[in-house]
C-alpha cells in the first residue's frame, strides 16, 4: 500500500490527486483506440508500425501486380511505359521503405525487444513515437508524387536519369526516404540503448534472445550506413532543384559517387531487411521444433559478422559501372564471405529442426518455406556476388529473381512466419490454422511460379524496368504472371485471417506454444507496462525439452 | 490525445539516465553523414588537375580565426561543465554565455566568408562541395548554439541544475564538441589541404 500518483490515467479522467492505490489501472492492456494515438507504449507502437506497413503492401502489391499484368504481352498495350516505370520505382520503394523495413525492424523489433530482455519499455518512449510517426508522412509523399507524374528512376534513383524525368516527384521521393532514414536512425539508437542496458539484471549476455542480437546488429548497421545515403540524396536535391552538379558529368561531376554513397547504404540495407527475419527465425524454429536452438553463439556472433562484412561489399551492385579491377576482386571476396555467417546461421535452423518434435503450425510452415526459398535466392546471390557472372546478368531479370526470392521468400515469408507466431501475443487470440495453411500453400506456390522463371529470362538476357520486351520471352513472362496473380490472392485469406482472429479468435492463454522467453511469461495482450514485477531469468531462452512442461521462470518480486 | 506511461517511482524500479548514452550513439550516426560529404569532396579532389579549381580559392584569415574560437570554445564550455559539478549555478551560466557568444560569433564570421568569397553555391564542384559541407556545419552549430540557449534558459529556474542533476547540461556540451571535432575535419580538409 502506497502513496502514489498514477502516471498514466485512461483518457478523460484528468485528476491529479494524490490517491490511495493498488494501481489496477496498471494492468490492462491497451483500448482499440489507443492505436490511433500518439501513444509512446512500444507494444502499441509496433503493432502501429506493423498495420501501417502491412497497408503500404498491399499498395505495393497491387502495383506489382498492375506491372505483371502489363509484362503478360511484349508491347506496352496496358500501362504507359512511363506510369509504368512509376509503378516500378514506387513498388520498390514501397516494399522496402515502407513495408520490410518499418515491419521487422520496427514491427517486430518495438513489439518484442523490451519483452524479451525484459524491461518495461524503450529507452526513449517518445523518441521511438517520433521515430514510428515519421513514416505515414513518408508514405503519403510517395503516394502524392503520382499526381507529378511519379519518380521514374527506379528505386536506386541513379543520376543522370533521376535528374531528368519528373523533377518535383523525385524530390518529393527523396524527402519521403530521408523522412524514413531518420526513422530508422532513431528507432535504431532506441535499440542499440534498450538491449545493450535495459536488460533485467537477472539476464546474463548468453541469455538474450537470439532475436535481440539480430536486432542489435540491425540496428547498428542502420546507424552506420543510413546517414550515408541521407548526404548522397542531400546532393541529388541539391542537384535536382538549386543547380549545383555534384551528379552532372557536363558541369564536373560524377554520377559514380552517387552510387556508391547510394549503395553504401541500400546494399546494408538488405541486410536491414534479413537480419530481423533471422532473428525471427531464431525464435520461431526452436520453440515449433520443441529443441534447445543449434549453436546460439555461433547464430549470435553470425549476425554481428554480417553487420560487419555487410559494410564492405556495396560495390558488388557496380561492376559495370566502370570500377577498377582491384576493387572488382576485393569486392567480390568480401560478397562471398558474407555467404559464411549466412550460412551458419542455415545450418544451425537445420540443425535445430533435426531431430526435433515438429508441430507443423502456420509460423512453422512458413519458417520451414524461408529456408528453402532464402537457400535458393542466396545461391543465386553468390553467383552474382562474382564479378565475371555479374556482368553478364547485370540489370536482367536474374537480379529480380534473386532479390525477390531472398525478399519475399526470405523477409515477408519471415514476417509472416512472425505474425502466425507472436499474433497471440500481440491480440490475445489464436489465427485460424486453416487459413494459415492456405494462406502458405498460395504464397508459396506464388512465388516460385513468379519468380522461378525469372532467373531463366535474366539468364538469356531481357532487361529489367522496361515495359516493352521482346517476343521470345513471352511464354516464361506468361508464367510469371500467373504467378503474380496468385500471389495476390494469397492475401486474402491472410487479410480475413488476421482481421477475423483480432475480433473473434479463440482465446489465447500466456502462452500458447510453449515457448521460454520473456514475452510469454506477462498476460496476452501484455500488460500496459509488460509485468506487474520484472520476471527473473533462471534459464536460457531455448532450453526447450529440459523441462516440457512449459517455462521454469519465476515471477518473484524484484523489489523486495 | 497522448497518453504517457512514465514508471511511477514509488511502484517501479527506474533505470538509470541512459540519455548521454543515446546522444553518443546518434552522434557517430550523424558524423557518418558528414562522412558521406567528405568522402564526395576527396573523390572530386582526387580526380581534379587543379583543387580548387581556378577563380574558387578559399581564404584563409577569416576561417582561421574563426577555427581558433570554435576550438576554445570547446574548452570554455567544459570549464562550464566543471563549474556544475561543484554545484555552482552561476559560474556555469557565465562560461555558458561566454561559449554562446563565441558560436553566434563563428556564425557571423561564416556569413561574412559568404559574402566576401565571390562565387556562390553553383559556380562549380569545388564550390557545391565548400558551401554544402560548411552549410550543413553550420546549421549544427546553430542547433548546438540553440540547447546551449535551451540549457541557459532552464538555469534561470533555481534548483532546476545541481551536482547530481545536469544531464542537460552535458547532452549539450558534448553536442558542441562534436561541432568542434567534424570543423576540424572540415577545416583540414577544405582549408588546410590547398596549401599543398
Amino acid at each position: 500500500m502506497t502513496l502514489e500518483i498514477p502516471q498514466n490515467q485512461p483518457p478523460g479522467s484528468e485528476s491529479t490527486s494524490v490517491v490511495v492505490t493498488e494501481s489496477t489501472h496498471h494492468h490492462q492492456a491497451w483500448k482499440w483506440y489507443h492505436y490511433f494515438t500518439f501513444n509512446v507504449d512500444h507494444k502499441v507502437i509496433g503493432i502501429q508500425y506493423l498495420v501501417t506497413a502491412f497497408v503500404f503492401y498491399l499498395i505495393g502489391g497491387l502495383m506489382a501486380i498492375a506491372m505483371r499484368a502489363e509484362l503478360a504481352t511484349p508491347d506496352a498495350d496496358l500501362l504507359d511505359p512511363n506510369l509504368y516505370n512509376a509503378f516500378m520505382t514506387n513498388h520498390g520503394t514501397i516494399m522496402i521503405f515502407l513495408w520490410i523495413v518499418p515491419s521487422a525492424i520496427g514491427g517486430f523489433g518495438n513489439f518484442l525487444v523490451p519483452l524479451m530482455v525484459g524491461a518495461r519499455d524503450m529507452a526513449f518512449p517518445k523518441l521511438n513515437a517520433i521515430a514510428f510517426w515519421l513514416n505515414p508522412p513518408a508514405g503519403l509523399l510517395v503516394l502524392a508524387s503520382f499526381f507529378f507524374g511519379g519518380s521514374q528512376s527506379g528505386w536506386t534513383a541513379y543520376p543522370p536519369l533521376s535528374l531528368v524525368t519528373a523533377p518535383i516527384a523525385q524530390s518529393m521521393w527523396i524527402l519521403a526516404i530521408v523522412l524514413v532514414g531518420t526513422s530508422s536512425i532513431l528507432g535504431s539508437l532506441n535499440f542499440v540503448i534498450t538491449i545493450l542496458f535495459m536488460k533485467v539484471p537477472s539476464m546474463k549476455w548468453d541469455q538474450i534472445p537470439l532475436f535481440c542480437w539480430a536486432i542489435l546488429a540491425t540496428s547498428v548497421l542502420a546507424l552506420l550506413s543510413t546517414p550515408v545515403l541521407a548526404a548522397g540524396l542531400v546532393l541529388l536535391l541539391f542537384d535536382l532543384n538549386f543547380g549545383t552538379s555534384f551528379f552532372k558529368p557536363d558541369a564536373g561531376g560524377n554520377v559514380v559517387i552517387y552510387q556508391h554513397l547510394f549503395w553504401f547504404y541500400s546494399h546494408p540495407a538488405v541486410y536491414l531487411m534479413i537480419l530481423p527475419i533471422f532473428g525471427i527465425m531464431s525464435e520461431v524454429i526452436p520453440v515449433h521444433a520443441r529443441k534447445p536452438i543449434f549453436g546460439y553463439k555461433a547464430i549470435a556472433y553470425s549476425s554481428l559478422a554480417i553487420c560487419l562484412v555487410g559494410l564492405f561489399v556495396w560495390v558488388h551492385h557496380m561492376f559495370t559501372s566502370g570500377t577498377p579491377g582491384w576493387m572488382r576482386m576485393f569486392f567480390t571476396i568480401s560478397t562471398l564471405i558474407v555467404a559464411v555467417p549466412t550460412g551458419v546461421k542455415i545450418f544451425g535452423w537445420v540443425a535445430t529442426l533435426w531431430g526435433g518434435k515438429i508441430r507443423f503450425t502456420s509460423a512453422m510452415l512458413f519458417a520451414v518455406g524461408l529456408l528453402s526459398m532464402f537457400v535458393m535466392g542466396g545461391l543465386s546471390g553468390v553467383t552474382m556476388g562474382t564479378a565475371p557472372f555479374d556482368v553478364h546478368v547485370h540489370d536482367t531479370y536474374y537480379v529480380v529473381a534473386h532479390f525477390h526470392y531472398v525478399l519475399f521468400g526470405g523477409s515477408v515469408f519471415g514476417i509472416y512466419a512472425g505474425i502466425y507466431h507472436w499474433f497471440p501475443k500481440m491480440t490475445g487470440r489464436m489465427m485460424n490454422e486453416t487459413l494459415g495453411r492456405i494462406h502458405f500453400i498460395l504464397t508459396f506456390i506464388g512465388t516460385n511460379l513468379t519468380f522461378l522463371p525469372m532467373h531463366e529470362l535474366g539468364l538469356q538476357g531481357m532487361p529489367r524496368r522496361v515495359a516493352m520486351y521482346d517476343a521470345q520471352f513471352t511464354h516464361l513472362n506468361e508464367i510469371c504472371t500467373i504467378g503474380a496473380y496468385i500471389l495476390g490472392l494469397s492475401v486474402i485469406p491472410f487479410t480475413i485471417n488476421v482481421l477475423w482472429s483480432w475480433v473473434a479468435g479463440k482465446k489465447a492463454g500466456d502462452n500458447p506454444w510453449n515457448a521460454l522467453t520473456l514475452e510469454w511469461t506477462t498476460s496476452s495482450p501484455p500488460l500496459v507496462e509488460n509485468w506487474e514485477v520484472l520476471p527473473v531469468v533462471t534459464h536460457g531462452p531455448y532450453d526447450y525439452g529440459v523441462n516440457d512442461r512449459g517455462s521454469k521462470i519465476q515471477s518473484i518480486a524484484a523489489n523486495s | 490525445m497522448a497518453i504517457a506511461t512514465t514508471t511511477s517511482p514509488a511502484h517501479h524500479e527506474e533505470h538509470k539516465d541512459l540519455r548521454v548514452w543515446g546522444l553518443l550513439t546518434f552522434l557517430v550516426s550523424e558524423s557518418l553523414m558528414f562522412g558521406g560529404f567528405f568522402a564526395t569532396y576527396l573523390f572530386f579532389r582526387g580526380s581534379a588537375e587543379v583543387w580548387p579549381p581556378e577563380g574558387t580559392e578559399v581564404e584563409l584569415l577569416v576561417p582561421t580565426i574563426n577555427t581558433i574560437i570554435l576550438v576554445s570554445s570547446s574548452f570554455v564550455i567544459h570549464f562550464g561543465d566543471a563549474a556544475i559539478k561543484k554545484n555552482n549555478v552561476k559560474g556555469m551560466r557565465f562560461w555558458y554565455i561566454l561559449t554562446a557568444i563565441m558560436g553566434a560569433i563563428f556564425l557571423a564570421g561564416q556569413v561574412y566568408e559568404y559574402m566576401t568569397l565571390g562565387y556562390g553555391l553553383t559556380t562549380n564542384v569545388f564550390a557545391n562541395c565548400f558551401y554544402i559541407m560548411t552549410g550543413f556545419h553550420g546549421l549544427h552549430v546553430f542547433v548546438g548554439l540553440l540547447l546551449i540557449l535551451g540549457v541557459l534558459w532552464r538555469s534561470r529556474r533555481p534548483g532546476h541544475y545541481s551536482a547530481t542533476k545536469h544531464t542537460g547540461i552535458e547532452m549539450a556540451e558534448i553536442y558542441w564538441h562534436f561541432v568542434d571535432i567534424i570543423w576540424i575535419i572540415l577545416f583540414t580538409l577544405l582549408y588546410i589541404l590547398t596549401l599543398f
